[in-house]
């Protein structure tokens, strides 16, 4: 595991939105080559994607050869509602960039059959390849999507009831084992109220109560958080892997752009 | 799964890099259209999973919806009261005309006229839909005959009417049939007035108040029985009284029917209603407010003698005035003629300017005056009067630039200070302040010799010459005076500099006559 440690929110915002933009434009995308990237929703990522789009509109990078394939959605909020994730990304990310609308992938919360939808979804990463990046956040209680406590840790996209909601009851999301299956995960961790969760997550053992310990056994991850998430965790893990940022920095740095000859 | 319904292979057209006027603010968003509808691009992305197939860059510019003018007589040498034999081509090169005052549909008023009048120019004025020809009609607004004789204004006494024999009846005798009406200004307290307006309301025809000595009893009731409209307030009615409030009083009454809004046509163009008494009015029910021009066929010819259905009117500058009777005097106006106000020559976007400056309101108030209240006081707000999803887009949306003039997609406007103007004989250098990159920069005027009233201005740089000419009003009280060129008031230039149109203010002086 690579944990990157920032100062702040912004700084953590920029440092991942600068990875994602140079391992899309170093993959080399184009007509066959499509680099296909899991997306998260809530409010951590929103300052990724606000750099995502800058970049975007200065000309450096392009989202035309790139899927997307989201985590989760609501069930039965109509796709318009302002707080369905089908909003959520539009507003904040899709509408500002130019990605192909049939290349980018939210569950229907709406389907006939969720199951169906669910197994089609499964369907289509396999068809696209694969998964090369998946970005994720991370809850209070260590879920990763809605992949609540004592969710399996080899589970697939699937249909799953919410407690802590009211309304809605229901959501499908990607599962744990869907996640892993990506060639790299990218985990997004910010603020104090994250750090408890963030501590059990890397410093103590894979559990299926603190779903994304699971990824200690993916072969690459990366969890980018800033200072306050780090406050539970032990010194020494903070020292050393901080002691390690002019190595994780040359995977930022230069940031690429696809102006550059290509 | 592909969208079903609804999806069709027409463009979509995306505007880009502006603030477009929706839910009465101005927001930082991308404005859609396909087909002359308003679109939804999230519902284009993901059920059609389409992108646009045009982008155009607006340049920061604010997109407002068309304004919708429910009061003007007429413009630019057009009088809809006047019979000619072409009333439909008068109406239609109004209708090109005001586009550049961004106004995208109207009502052609006619002002109190012989039935004759109305048999026969009723009909050829149907309602017809906007367009890049011109803005839409959505019917005609009658003010009058059934008017107070007290309070008539510029209309003719001779031809006012009443209903007081046989209501309704009359109604239909006097206008023909009633097809192509959409408001109708009355005075609320002639007799038998109130089945009068519940007729025309089952009608769907919007009832306004107006020239008219009613107390605020009569005007309550009158709303009661349907109106919904109050033609230019404080104008041709009874002054704010504190004890009776009178047709003004309106604006706060609370014996309205309830979740009936009234509405109140306002002039703002600085002379037919003081700013204090405009904000008087604003700030006691902003909801209701709607800008009207009250044009007369003078606005945009400049200064000279007009009509204005029987009457003749006399223009100075931005005041028109019924005039007084002919005889040479120099002109641009004496003191012979009248001093009663006739109409109005400032153009919608003037008026929405002089009325965003004189009740300091937001430009979204402003805008929505103009817009939103006049779409509202129509029922039309579902498809006009904003840029909320499935509404009209019709003509390319006029843009306003923050700081000054008026930009339309299509054309650019600017204007010029009296202090900028120059003497005839010299060239003219145009330094407008709102200047699209890249083409109009270094435009030059020089005005080429030629018979005084044909002006004739070479445009030197940008995109090469063009020519305009200016040509003088239709008809003159007197032989043709001399003519000297005061100021260039406005300069309208066509996309790719191929048409340059000019607004000029200029002085005439008859020879060996004062």
């Amino acid at each position: 595991m690579r944990l990157v440690i920032l100062d702040n929110y912004d700084l953590a915002s920029e440092w991942a939105a600068k990875y994602i933009c140079n391992r899309i434009i170093q993959f080399k995308p184009g007509q066959d080559r499509y680099f296909t990237l899991g997306l998260p929703t809530g409010s951590t990522p929103l300052g990724c994607y606000k750099k995502l789009i800058e970049y975007h509109k200065s000309g450096d990078l392009s989202f035309k050869y790139v899927k997307t394939f989201n985590m989760d959605e609501y069930v039965g909020l109509p796709r318009n509602h302002p707080e369905s994730y089908h909003s959520y990304m539009w507003n904040n990310f899709f509408k500002h960039i130019d990605i192909d609308p049939n290349n980018a992938h939210i569950l229907d919360g709406n389907a006939a059959d969720l199951q169906a939808e669910c197994d089609a979804f499964e369907k289509k990463i396999k068809e696209a390849g694969g998964i090369d990046l998946f970005v994720g956040g991370m809850g209070p209680d260590g879920h990763i999507a809605f992949n609540e406590p004592g969710a399996s840790l080899v589970s697939r996209t699937r249909l799953k009831t919410l407690i802590y909601s009211k309304v809605p009851t229901m959501a499908l999301t990607v599962g744990v084992g869907t996640v892993m299956d990506a060639r790299e995960v990218m985990i997004l961790i910010t603020g104090a109220h994250k750090a408890f969760a963030l501590y059990k997550a890397i410093e103590e053992g894979v559990n299926h109560m603190w779903t994304v310990s699971a990824f200690q056994q993916h072969p690459r991850t990366i969890f980018v958080c800033d200072e306050d998430a780090t406050l539970e965790l032990r010194v020494k893990t903070v020292k050393y892997f901080k002691g390690l940022m002019h190595v994780h920095n040359k995977l930022v740095d230069p940031l690429h752009s696809m102006k550059e000859g290509n | 799964m592909r969208g079903g319904q609804g999806t069709t292979r027409a463009p979509v057209l995306q505007f880009t890099n502006c603030r477009i006027l929706r839910g009465g603010a101005l927001l930082r968003e991308d404005l859609w259209v396909r087909e002359g509808r308003i679109l939804d691009p999230e519902k284009l992305f993901f059920d059609e999973r389409r992108v646009a197939d045009e982008q155009r860059d607006c340049g920061g510019c604010i997109l407002a919806p068309g304004f919708i003018d429910v009061q003007i007589n007429g413009g630019f040498g057009v009088d809809f009261s006047k019979t000619t034999e072409n009333v439909g081509s008068g109406v239609a090169l109004v209708a090109q005309r005001i586009l550049s005052h961004g106004v995208t549909s109207f009502c052609p008023t006619l002002v109190t006229s012989p039935p004759e009048i109305y048999h026969k120019v009723l009909p050829q004025i149907p309602v017809k839909s906007g367009g890049p020809h011109g803005a839409g009609v959505l019917g005609v607004h009658l003010e009058g005959p059934f008017i107070s004789q007290e309070k008539r204004g510029a209309h003719p006494e001779a031809h006012l009417r009443s209903f007081e024999a046989r209501a309704f009846h009359d109604v239909l005798a006097t206008y023909g049939p009633l097809d192509n009406v959409r408001i109708v200004t009355l005075a609320p307290e002639l007799g038998r007035s109130h089945e009068v307006i519940q007729a025309l309301t089952a009608q769907g025809i919007c009832v306004s108040l107006g020239h008219s000595v009613a107390d605020l009893q009569a005007a309550e009731e009158a709303v009661q029985s349907g109106a919904t409209f109050i033609t230019h307030l404080f104008n041709a009615m009874l002054p704010f009284h504190h004890r009776d409030p009178g047709i003004v009083g309106l604006l706060t009454s609370d014996r309205l029917p309830p979740g009936r809004c009234i509405f109140y046509g306002m002039i703002a163009d600085g002379i037919h209603t003081n700013p204090a008494a405009l904000r008087i009015a604003y700030r006691a029910h902003p909801q209701g407010l709607v800008l009207v021009t009250d044009a007369v066929p003078a606005l945009g010819l400049g200064n000279g003698r007009h009509t204005l259905g029987q009457q003749d009117v006399e223009v100075d500058g931005l005041t028109a005035y019924v005039a007084g009777p002919q005889f040479p005097r120099a002109w641009p106006l004496c003191s012979q003629g009248t001093k009663t106000l006739c109409g109005s020559i400032a153009p919608m976007d003037v008026c929405v300017r002089h009325f965003l400056q004189a009740t300091g309101c937001s430009v979204e108030a402003a805008l929505e005056a103009a817009s939103l209240h006049p779409a509202q006081l129509l029922g039309l707000e579902k498809s006009k009067g904003s840029l909320d999803f499935g509404a009209d887009a019709g003509e390319a949306p006029r843009r306003r630039d923050p700081a000054k003039g008026w930009v339309r997609a299509q054309t650019l406007w600017c204007l010029m200070t009296p202090s900028e103007s120059r003497p005839p004989t010299s060239p003219v250098s145009w330094c407008g302040r709102r200047r699209k990159p890249g083409y109009n920069q270094g435009l030059r005027l020089e005005r080429m010799p030629g018979p005084s009233w044909t002006l004739t201005w070479r445009a030197v740089g940008g995109a090469g010459l063009q020519r305009a000419s200016w040509d003088p009003p239709s008809r003159w009280a007197l032989p043709e005076p001399q003519v000297t060129l005061e100021a260039v008031t406005w300069i309208n230039v066509q996309p790719a500099g191929l048409t340059l149109s000019l607004g000029v203010a200029c002085r005439a002086a008859y020879p060996g006559l004062h």
